[in-house]
């Protein structure tokens, strides 16, 4: 047991240790700015849009109930060049997101990283050619 | 093949391997963007040019979140480094998210219709920032941005094209466009009642993006002037500031050198501003290949609706109230 909680708070640590920069239509009101939760679920939406795109997820509660997540991107022109795209989800994917959660405690956040079910992680990081993109405000 | 032809073919062919190569290397679609690279020496600034598709030369350039950049409020202080405002404060419904920290020396000169405007706009943006749900912003529900706020907040990739009678702004964000008239017509006399000519018999029709109208005024500064503008309903920026009926705007392009242009805008109305003041103080502008195809930025109703039923209208404290 102590092993999974040194191996899971070793890869929260990794992950963390990731920098993504947070830019979007609003500002961070709504967000508990610094904090980071990883949630892993089934992949139930993927809606691909300007000025957001937004993941939707189903997780085991701490209760054994079902958690339905929303999580939210910047626009699809903007994260096309960090990897991603309107294929990058399907329904029934299992994947790991780390996000930043809202302030109100409803399961929601902004994503900073996603690990996909081939154990792949996006947004990519600039040596494996994730780009910036573009020197324009990122909604 | 005759032998003078076969330098130039294989040059050729050289050519267009490496190009191949370098098109393709970016694993990612997406515009790739032409930056500034250190020790650059761009060529003189053209006479009298402003055409080309054109993007914020610095990182973020174009992000004037806080409100319009030359006049931000709850500037950085000079010591730590922090903003003066708290940095993730505590969630509310009732206010503010951010303290409104207003102070005349970094504000705008608002008059007491214009603060009082101000006020009333909840921004998503800025030191007034509100939550998603309880916001009033006029373009989060895909009403036009109108002018200036395309470039104030807005400045994604531009591009202009340029004709002896006009230049056209071809803008990403919301993927739309506006007409500077160069033909030497007048703006229109009367902002509240904008006609461009009686000879068109047309009712006076006040614009989301103004009338505008521009001239050179030496061979690399181009000044337009802007009025005629719809009503309130349009703000400045993203934080909110109020724009009205008689708002004036003044912009000028400044062709610094080869690669780069300057971009200014100044703000005059009496009726919401005690003077003129500047809201953009020369964004540096970098410009692209023309190859570069434009991404498509546009604002759907519909999928607003569905990310604020999923997203939007679930970030405050009491769901489903956004106005």
């Amino acid at each position: 047991m102590k092993n999974a909680v040194m191996r899971t708070l070793g890869v929260a640590v990794g992950l963390l240790t990731v920098s993504v920069p947070l830019l979007a239509h609003h500002g961070a009101a709504q967000f508990d700015v610094g904090k980071k939760v990883i949630v892993k679920g089934t992949v139930t939406e993927w809606f691909w849009s300007n000025p957001h795109c937004f993941l939707r997820f189903d997780a085991a509660g701490p209760d054994g109930q079902v958690v339905h997540w929303a999580v939210e991107t910047q626009s699809g022109p903007n994260i096309l060049p960090q990897g991603f795209s309107k294929q990058t989800f399907k329904v029934g994917d299992e994947v790991t997101v780390t996000l930043e959660p809202v302030k109100n405690g409803r399961p929601m956040g902004r994503l900073l990283r996603v690990v996909l079910p081939d154990g792949s992680a996006l947004p990519l990081a600039a040596a494996d050619g994730g780009q910036a993109p573009g020197n324009s405000p990122q909604n | 093949m005759a032998k003078p032809l076969l330098v130039p073919t294989l040059a050729l062919a050289v050519a267009l391997l490496c190009s191949l190569v370098v098109h393709t290397q970016g694993p990612m679609p997406g515009a790739v963007y032409d930056r500034d690279v250190k020790g650059e020496k761009p060529g003189p600034a053209p006479r009298r040019d402003l055409a080309g598709i054109w993007e914020p030369a610095t990182a973020g350039g174009g992000i004037q979140g806080k409100g319009a950049l030359a006049m931000e409020s709850c500037k950085r202080d000079g010591a730590t480094g922090r903003y003066v405002v708290q940095q993730n404060p505590p969630l509310t419904d009732t206010g503010y998210a951010t303290v409104d920290c207003l102070k005349p020396e970094i504000e705008p000169p608002y008059t007491a219709e214009g603060l009082a405007r101000l006020k009333a706009h909840k921004p998503v943006e800025g030191y007034r920032m509100v939550p998603d749900a309880v916001n009033n912003d006029p373009i989060l529900g895909c009403d036009p941005g109108g002018f200036p706020r395309i470039v104030l907040h807005n400045f994604r990739t531009s591009e202009i094209l340029q004709t002896p009678t006009h230049m056209v702004m071809l803008y990403k964000f919301q993927k739309r466009y506006r007409t500077i008239w160069t033909d030497g017509r007048e703006l229109p006399k009367d902002p509240q009642q904008p006609a461009w000519t009686t000879a068109d018999r047309l009712p006076p029709e006040p614009r989301w993006w103004g009338y505008s109208v521009g001239k050179w005024v030496d061979d690399h500064t181009f000044v337009a002037r802007t009025n005629g503008f719809q009503d309130d309903r349009t703000w400045l920026d993203n934080a909110g500031l109020p724009q009205s009926d008689t708002t004036e705007v003044e912009e000028t392009y400044h062709r610094v050198d080869a690669n780069h242009l300057e971009l200014s805008i100044k703000i005059t109305d009496a009726k919401l501003y005690a003077r003129p003041w500047i809201a953009l103080d020369k964004l540096r502008l970098r410009l692209q290949s023309p190859n570069l195809d434009i991404q498509e930025m546009e604002c759907s109703p519909s999928d607003q609706k569905h990310y604020y039923e999923i997203f939007g209208n679930n970030t405050g404290l009491d769901p489903d109230t956004r106005k």
